[in-house]
């Protein structure tokens, strides 16, 4: 066997290797998604998603849970989308290349990279302790807000840096201010890159459990919150509770709440992707 | 034209407002970093005026939530590591060789295919990889490994481990693709395989963006909470066994806001000292990571 042959072998089997991991991933996530819906489908039904919690795991159900991450979702989302898209368009239109904006690029990038339970210690502190918001909904809110704003802002910037140049120099020609151009052209023509990345970083959110343990929200609440000021618990909050626990009646609820979480995360995410998808085919400056 | 002048100078005036509006959105941001700087610190402060900085760095047992109170972080450094280091030994070959794969041998179309599935991956929230974690991959591992205890290491760090693959194949994946083709094609031109061109040129000219994302990975799995908490067990432990219950930092921050700790007790401030190690593992990494990539980003322009 010459060298090359050797060569030839290696490459081979290092293609072979290749494709092997590039599907264990896939597989173990299908085995994964199988094995949830087995032990979870058969939990799932009207009284499951309209029961309150209880000790008994047969009767406990995910009504306050679902509730709580509806809740939360919407308050986030209002939020954080004000803020976010307004610091994006502050970056990208008004900022100068100065040290203060370099600084602030630098510190959204570490922002990022921040872990999200230092985001609830945060959130303990300032929301819950200082403002006196206990561990409510709008205490909950407020912190998944400031852990998705990195994420917003990067997506926001990049979309509004696909508006081309003239664009903006159409509508300045035609008398119109600064932030008429921005309200008017700007924002309009990049919002569905806006939206979809909003919407991803609500995804995220939406999974997040470590940072509202922190702030104090409880798996055991008795009814579904009606005010931001109300005590709450949202689905991941419900699973680690019920996964936490000995018996094998809880591990089935806790698979059966899996997948309604997942449902909300893989629509959430599906949207995005399709809003992405229609965004490209549409836009062609 | 008096008129004009005065709708002039209020559209002046609103978008004076506006431009301030925005800018203290932007502004936030830095409220937000020192505002946890200042949490951190401040509590932890309080912390280090009751417990020793030396005691809290070199004692070797952590147990502040019981009679006798050992306040050594060493355990959980311990356990955040131990959990980092085995799930970047699953995330680094796998994702390293499917970021190598995409780019060298596989098919434009089975790339489009393969990269939004992987992504997937990385959206499916973490309680959702520990429940797998405790209910699939360690009653799997126990029929090999008989000593592997219910809740241990190994089985979180896997898990762990295959949720950041796609962070480390993706960063890698855009690291290799952004080498130029003339290199590649000469590496061909002198007769290479393709796995000699992939390691022999294409890897070592990424390399900088390569350590970029294996650092940002590393960064994740330190931070990462609700895996470890779930199924690594809650017991401190200086031990780099991986088959026995451990503890993260992250682990120990969950299980002390779980219980009733009182406000302003010297357990609610360890959790304060332990983010604030945590933090500073965490803030390190990415700004090293910023540095690589700062340094090395402009080595082909």
């Amino acid at each position: 066997m010459t060298n090359s042959d050797i060569n030839r072998y290696k490459d081979k089997a290092f293609q072979i290797f290749g494709i092997f991991c590039t599907l264990i991933g896939l597989v173990v996530l299908a085995v994964f998604l199988i094995d949830i819906a087995i032990d979870g489908i058969s939990r799932i039904d009207w009284d499951f998603l309209t029961s309150l919690p209880s000790r008994r795991a047969s009767s406990a159900g995910i009504y306050t849970a679902w509730a709580g991450t509806l809740w939360i979702l919407v308050l986030t989302a209002v939020i954080a989308f004000p803020l976010g898209v307004g610091a994006a368009v502050y970056l990208e239109e008004y900022s100068r290349k100065t040290k203060l904006a370099n600084f602030l690029e630098i510190n959204i990038a570490n922002l990022a990279g921040v872990p999200s339970i230092i985001y609830g210690l945060l959130g303990l502190e300032i929301f819950v302790r200082q403002m006196r918001l206990g561990g409510s909904l709008l205490a909950g809110a407020l912190t998944l807000s400031l852990l998705i704003l990195p994420i917003i802002i990067v997506t926001t910037r990049e979309s509004i840096k696909a508006v081309p140049r003239s664009v903006r120099d159409g509508s300045y020609a035609l008398g119109a201010s600064k932030w008429q151009t921005i309200w008017n052209q700007v924002l309009p023509a990049s919002f569905g890159g806006i939206l979809t990345g909003i919407i991803l970083a609500l995804s995220r959110a939406v999974g997040e459990a470590a940072p509202l343990i922190v702030i104090g929200a409880l798996a055991y609440v008795p009814f579904a919150p009606t005010t931001p000021l109300d005590e709450f618990t949202v689905l991941p909050i419900q699973i680690f509770n019920w996964t936490s626990r000995p018996q094998e009646a809880f591990l089935t609820n806790a698979a059966g709440a899996i997948i309604v979480l997942l449902c909300i995360t893989f629509l959430l995410n599906g949207i995005a992707v399709y809003l992405r998808l229609r965004q490209q085919k549409k836009v062609k400056w | 034209m008096f008129h004009l002048n005065s709708t002039f100078s209020t559209l002046r005036k609103s978008e004076k407002i506006i431009e301030g509006l925005l800018w203290l959105s932007a502004t936030i941001t830095i409220l937000v970093t020192v505002g946890i700087i200042w949490v951190l610190l401040s509590e932890s402060v309080s912390f280090f005026s009751e417990v020793s900085i030396v005691e809290f760095l070199t004692e070797k047992e952590w147990t502040p939530l019981f009679a006798d109170k050992k306040f050594g972080i060493l355990p959980l450094v311990a356990g955040t590591f131990l959990t980092t280091f085995i799930a970047i030994a699953v995330a680094l070959p796998i994702g390293l060789t499917i970021a190598i794969y995409l780019n060298e041998y596989a098919h434009g179309t089975f790339r489009a295919i393969i990269k939004p599935l992987l992504e997937v991956l990385a959206t499916i929230p973490t309680v959702v990889y520990g429940f797998f974690a405790l209910t699939v991959v360690t009653p799997f591992l126990q029929q090999f490994i008989p000593g592997l205890a219910g809740f241990n290491a190994l089985s979180a760090g896997i898990v762990m481990g295959i949720m950041i693959i796609p962070m480390i194949s993706s960063l890698s994946e855009d690291a290799i693709s952004a080498v130029p083709r003339s290199l590649r094609e000469a590496a061909y031109g002198m007769g290479s395989t393709r796995l000699q061109t992939a390691f022999g040129v294409m890897v070592p000219a990424a390399s900088s963006g390569i350590l970029v994302s294996i650092i940002l990975a590393i960064s994740r799995a330190v931070g990462e909470t609700m895996i470890v908490a779930i199924a690594a067990g809650q017991q401190p432990r200086l031990t780099l066994n991986p088959l026995v219950p451990i503890e993260t930092i992250t682990t120990y921050i969950v299980q002390v806001s779980l219980g009733d700790v009182p406000h302003g007790s010297l357990e609610y401030r360890t959790i304060f000292a332990a983010g604030l190690t945590l933090f500073i593992f965490t803030f390190a990494l990415n700004n090293i990571s910023f540095w690589i990539k700062k340094k090395y980003q402009e080595k082909y322009d």
